[in-house]
């Protein structure tokens, strides 16, 4: 742990800080159905035609159950689309290494997971798609799967902010709108910034190499600038190449680094912005900020210290590099560096990986597990981190607004047994898919054959595995070839599971609030902002989030731990 | 605070308690509350499991037994509860005097019975001055009847047989002749009827905060269900065997049993103070509700004042000295039984004096107080060398014209004066002797002492007041003013506190108000929390939901109190029961897989003996807790009125840190005495 590790940390985070509310403001325009922008001349009459061509009337606007129709309807048929080109690649163009069609299961889990927003890859990138298939098949959900989830939160948060209502917003709009308007531009932008740190961005074929030892060697090549950046932007994390982020050429400089790991924040980091914006208390979008800021902090500092401090028996044996533990590590990035994306990167449900989490120690590879677990409410993915975060908002209202000696409220609206419902169902949803899941694999042998490395290891990235697809990370443990029909199926249902199922109540409750008349603050009313509440909302998230996963973390993560500590080795 | 309180844990309460604890074991009863019937689940399973159970028999017997004993315990508080409440409503319903009805026999023989007693479909006879028992209709007879109680209107009306004017109500008096009355209402619809539902479990409705609270609970419990659950494949994997009822223990102690088994206990514990403070409320969601109310609307008569106007000082005109004034008034008002006429005469006594003198003096002759000349006053003929005496008090408008009509006038320092006095809001009454203007006599309200001290609480607790008088709006702002309340209603009609009550409630306010009037009876219907005065008309008893027995209006502070307590009570255990998990995990995960994973023996940081004796400790702490908390859950968290951000700091800390961290001394402590006793 030292010094250029706190300098840059402590960079990260006042960049972030910095970007939250200019991000915000956008936000607040893009998500307002007539919001201007400094784009409007050249987007209005583009966002006006595909209306047109839609079908849309953007004045009306939905009610919680119409606005999950349209999303659930809008899902369905993009996957399908994906689904087809996986399948009919080798008869598509721009596929000049002539790259077969997928399996379909593996169609089928890819198509679901670019369309979930997880970006879980059972394949190899460079080895499996054409340009086509990645420039269209792939992109577009980068696209529209982060609109979708910023306008799930956008909904959720209209529902907060406005009272006496049904209606939560239009969903065409908002996919309309935050892909014209915020993704599209910002991802020009910072495609072109790629370009300019190193990153390629051409439809080449692959380029045959020699090594220096005379080997021969095949360099990936194709559209890559322009894809990378929004699987950040967009929280989505499925690589160009299979190494992701590693890769070179996917993450050419220090800067190119730093600049990919506050993307992944920065749309999420803005939405609490927004928050506090349309409920018109900003200090209650803070307070939100906080809570996930410290939580951010904690992670990766306990993952540096677990990095840094290295392999316990490697230590004994005198065998440790200065640094810690580089395995796995690109050694352009070094320990904080790789130590900090992944915090980052499964914080906000990303899934982009600059090393990889199976080569971190037993205690350093459980910090993204964990993080993943508490349902990547810190900042999150795109939308998805602030509807989660919400949910245990709602819940420490409840909890502890009670200990006022009031019906609980959140910003006016009384919590009732409505809204602790469909809370409730949206926390099980999760438990229930990553741990039925992860059980059913670790006791069935096409779980157990997936397994690259026996005993508790194992067992962390079965659970990985499922706790990455039904919290719609699609970062993997690796370590485990899921590629094979029955990881494919079940990875492909823990991710629809744990993005529908838990979008439906999100939406009701949504919906339920919007209802809801507004009481007055007084001096009785539970306060949502500040220290108190800070530490209310995190204790609500480790207590209620991810005490269901202690007994199953301990079998895996942290009893290998102490076996290392013993100088046994998996 | 609570007057009549029976001691927490009386023998006559828990004897009963004890045997109801068992009855509660009744699937059927335990269904209700998920946590506990999924803890009695558990507790038959481990049972099962003691005849399979090999070397590890006594464990495993003792285990089971501590899980009857969370199941019983938690039912017990609840019994206990139940008890109590009982209590005091047959207190109630012993010390009311009820009406005794006149029940007419099947052989035409009249028989006495309270009227509570009555059924429907009984035959009541009701002779001149008799007050009609329960609702019903006229079989017989016509008689006149004073439904004042009511209606408000005086006049009384005619009640006979057959027709549609054969109905009477309950509550009201017949003023002539006999007639016989069929019952129409059920018996049991009572008010103390309905409160006793109230304070019984099995009959007990849920309010809309407790089956949120429900809701919330038995979805955590279903988490922890799967988490023990799918520990099973885990450990398959992991090649650790977990026994039935080591899983059933980490299930029971991860499972909200502490305030599971207390929730129920804490509601009606809520519902007992209420009856303790001799208020009767027609359901739980009223008390709950009254704990949501920012909006207060008191009446100013009897909340805010002490009822009447009183004469505070004596204002007398240029030239004439305070007690000739002071004098004056007293003659006037002495046959004036008006409590302001009276005060006149207290207040005279009190500043100079002057005694009460005999009121029947030969030949004085007192003039009442008339619509007509606004004056009241007494006429003294000359006797004995005295000259005869005319003295008038009234409005100032009346006096003056009294006085110039014989030819005198009224100085304009009175007339500044009475203006002075009507600004402050007090009501001035100008005394006059024949043509001759004595001076003023100062009336005004008079603020109950230490309401303004009530008011400053009621503002940090986040209440806002509302005043609520027929007064002039100049008057009324001077009391308001006085008394510290944040707004008041002047000249109010019942249409107009209606009107207000659907404001304030449309601005998302929760409005509590008093009232006994059949005028406020749409008020009080209107209003969340309506509490009528028990000396009320019936009409307004019906639209309210509470009925204060003592009619003290700021009784419903109390209540607000309770209402609040009982949501911070459940608030507090909740919170207590989930930070309780952390200690748990240490205490028996790591007992768990000691046997398989001897490395993970550093998580054990309580360093508790063994395995067994872990996994007992827990369950063990886990079923006395339940116990140790019964008192708070009875007598409530205690509310203060130091703002919501403090109350949650302070809470958040005893029960949010505390709850985190008693649970590691207590385990450590239980586990240390059950080595020792050599139990495992």
């Amino acid at each position: 742990m030292n010094a250029s590790g706190w300098m840059q940390l402590a960079l990260y985070v006042g960049a972030l800080a910095a970007i939250t509310k200019p991000m915000g403001l956008y936000l607040l325009r893009v998500l307002e159905v007539d919001g201007r922008t400094w784009l409007d001349p050249v987007l209005r009459p583009a966002e006006r035609v595909t209306y047109r061509l839609m079908g849309v009337d953007p004045a009306r606007e939905h009610d919680w159950k119409q606005y999950a129709i349209a999303m659930l309807y809008f899902s369905a048929i993009s996957c399908l689309f994906t689904y087809a080109i996986l399948r009919l690649q080798p008869h598509l163009p721009l596929n000049p290494q002539h790259l077969g069609p997928l399996s379909p299961h593996l169609a089928f889990n890819t198509a679901v997971s670019f369309m979930s927003n997880t970006n879980w890859q059972s394949y190899g990138g460079e080895t499996t798609m054409s340009y086509f298939s990645q420039m269209v098949a792939l992109v577009i959900h980068h696209f529209t799967s982060a609109a979708a989830g910023i306008g799930i939160a956008a909904a959720l948060v209209r529902g907060i902010a406005r009272q006496g209502v049904r209606t939560v917003g239009n969903f065409w709009v908002d996919l309309v709108r935050v892909t014209y308007y915020l993704l599209l531009p910002l991802c020009l932008v910072y495609a072109l910034f790629l370009v300019s740190q190193g990153m390629i961005q051409n439809f080449a074929p692959y380029t045959a190499a020699t090594t220096l030892e005379g080997r021969s060697q095949t360099i990936v090549q194709g559209p890559m600038a322009s894809q990378v950046a929004i699987k950040l932007l967009g929280t989505n994390g499925g690589g160009y190449a299979n190494a992701n982020a590693a890769h070179p050429f996917e993450n050419p400089t220090p800067l190119s680094n730093f600049i990919q790991m506050l993307s992944m924040f920065a749309i999420g980091s803005g939405l609490t912005y927004y928050l506090g914006r349309l409920t018109r208390n900003q200090k209650h979008g803070w307070s939100v900020w906080a809570a996930m800021l410290l939580m951010f902090l904690a992670g990766t500092l306990a993952c540096w210290a677990a990095e840094a401090h290295g392999n316990p028996i490697h230590r004994q044996l005198g065998l440790a590099a200065d640094g810690g533990n580089m395995e796995g590590k690109e050694v352009r990035f070094g320990i904080f560096n790789s130590a900090l994306f992944a915090t980052v990167t499964t914080d906000a449900s990303c899934g982009a990986v600059n090393a990889m989490h199976d080569s971190f120690t037993a205690l350093g590879g459980l910090i993204p597990l964990f993080n993943i677990q508490l349902g990547e409410v810190i900042v999150g993915g795109v939308g998805a981190g602030l509807y989660g975060m919400l949910v245990f908002v709602v819940l420490a209202v409840f909890i502890a607004g009670l200990m006022v000696g009031r019906t609980p409220e959140y910003l006016g609206k009384k919590i009732e047994a409505g809204e602790i419902k469909l809370c409730m169902l949206a926390l099980l949803i999760v438990t229930i898919d990553i741990l039925v899941f992860a059980a059913w694999a670790a006791v069935s042998p096409w779980g157990q054959a997936g397994l690259n490395n026996a005993g508790p290891h194992g067992l962390s990235e079965i659970l990985y595995a499922f706790s990455s697809a039904a919290g719609n990370n699609g970062s993997a443990f690796a370590g485990l070839s899921a590629n094979t029909p029955w990881y494919n199926t079940t990875l492909g249902l823990a991710m629809l599971i744990g993005r529908f199922l838990m979008i439906i109540p999100i939406l009701a409750l949504a919906g339920s609030l919007a209802r809801k008349k507004m009481a007055p603050a007084s001096a009785g009313t539970f306060p949502v902002h500040g220290g108190t509440f800070v530490v209310l909302l995190i204790g609500t998230i480790l207590l209620v989030g991810a005490l269901n996963f202690i007994p199953v973390l301990t079998l895996g993560p942290i009893v290998e731990h102490m076996l290392t500590l013993q100088g046994e080795v998996f | 605070m609570a007057p009549k309180s029976p001691s927490l844990f009386d023998r006559a309460i828990v004897g009963p308690a004890i045997a109801s604890a068992f009855r509660k074991l009744d699937p059927r009863i335990m269904v209700r509350n998920p946590v506990m019937f999924v803890t009695e689940v558990g507790a038959l399973l481990t049972t099962a499991g003691i005849v399979t159970a090999g070397t590890q028999r006594g464990f495993i017997a003792q285990l089971a037994l501590w899980l009857w004993f969370t199941v019983l315990f938690g039912n017990f508080a609840e019994a206990v509860a139940e008890g109590r409440g009982k209590a005091q409503a047959n207190a109630l319903r012993k010390a009311r005097k009820d009406t005794l009805a006149r029940r007419l026999g099947r052989q035409g023989r009249e028989e006495r019975v309270p009227a509570p007693e009555l059924q429907k479909d009984d035959l009541v006879v009701c002779e001149a001055g008799d007050v009609i028992p329960a609702d019903g209709d006229v079989v017989e007879g016509i008689a006149s009847v004073d439904e004042a109680a009511i209606t408000g209107e005086s006049a009384p009306v005619i009640r006979e047989s057959g027709g549609d004017r054969s109905a009477v109500t309950g509550g009201t008096r017949v003023l002539s002749d006999r007639i016989v009355i069929r019952v129409t209402m059920e018996k049991g619809h009572g008010f103390l009827d309905k409160m006793i539902a109230l304070v019984e479990g099995a009959r007990r409705q849920k309010t809309p905060n407790e089956i949120a609270l429900t809701i919330l609970l038995a979805a955590l419990t279903f988490i922890f269900l799967l988490v023990c659950v799918t520990l099973m494949p885990f450990g398959l994997y992991s090649q650790v065997t977990f026994t039935v009822p080591v899983l059933v223990a980490l299930l029971v102690c991860l499972i909200p049993t502490t305030i599971g088994g207390l929730l129920s206990a804490i509601g009606i514990a809520g519902m007992d103070r209420v009856l303790q403070r001799n208020v009767m409320a027609m359901s739980g969601k009223a008390v709950e509700a009254a704990g949501d109310v920012d909006v207060l609307l008191l009446d100013k008569t009897g909340t805010i004042t002490l009822g009447n106007r009183m004469a505070t000082a004596f204002l007398p005109a240029p030239g004439i000295t305070p007690e000739r004034l002071a004098d004056a008034a007293q003659l006037a008002s002495l046959s004036d039984e008006t409590p302001e006429g009276r005060s006149v005469v207290v207040l005279a006594k009190e500043t100079f004096n002057l005694r009460q003198r005999d009121v029947a003096q030969p030949h004085a002759a007192f003039v009442p107080f008339t619509a007509q000349t606004r004056m009241s006053g007494v006429d003294i003929p000359a006797s004995g060398g005295v000259p005869a005496r005319t003295i008038r008090k009234g409005a100032a408008g009346a006096v003056r014209t009294h006085v110039e009509s014989l030819g005198g006038r009224c100085p304009a320092e009175v007339a500044r004066g009475v203006d002075e006095i009507a600004r402050q809001g007090g009501t001035p009454l100008v005394v006059a002797e024949g043509k001759e203007v004595l001076g003023i006599i100062h009336l005004k309200d008079v603020v109950k002492g230490g309401i303004q001290e009530r008011f400053a609480h009621l503002r940090q607790m986040g209440i806002r007041t509302v005043m609520i008088t027929g007064d002039n709006p100049l008057t009324a702002a001077a009391i308001a003013a006085e008394a510290g309340v944040d707004d008041f209603m002047a000249q109010a009609t019942p249409e107009q506190k209606l009107q207000r009550i659907r404001d304030e409630q449309a601005a998302g306010h929760m409005v509590a108000m008093t009232g006994d009037g059949t005028n406020d009876a749409p008020a009080l219907a209107q209003a969340d929390v309506g509490v009528c005065m028990n000396t009320g008309t019936q009409a307004a008893r019906e639209a309210g939901n509470m009925v204060d027995l003592d009619s003290n209006p700021t009784k419903l502070l109390d209540i607000v109190e309770i209402g609040k307590q009982l949501l911070m009570t459940r608030g507090a255990l909740t919170t207590f029961s989930i930070a309780n998990d952390m200690a748990k995990y240490f205490a028996i995960i790591p007992a768990m897989l000691m046997a398989t994973y001897p490395a993970i023996a550093p998580l054990n940081i309580m360093r508790l003996q063994s395995p067994a004796s872990a996994i007992l400790s827990a369950v063990i702490f886990n079923a006395l807790i339940i116990i140790a908390l019964i008192p708070l859950a009875l007598r409530g968290v205690t509310y203060t009125p130091i703002g919501a951000r403090r109350m949650l700091q302070r809470n958040l800390l005893i029960y949010g840190l505390g709850g985190g961290v008693i649970p590691f001394v207590g385990i450590k402590a239980i586990d240390i005495v059950i080595t020792t006793l050599n139990l495992v």
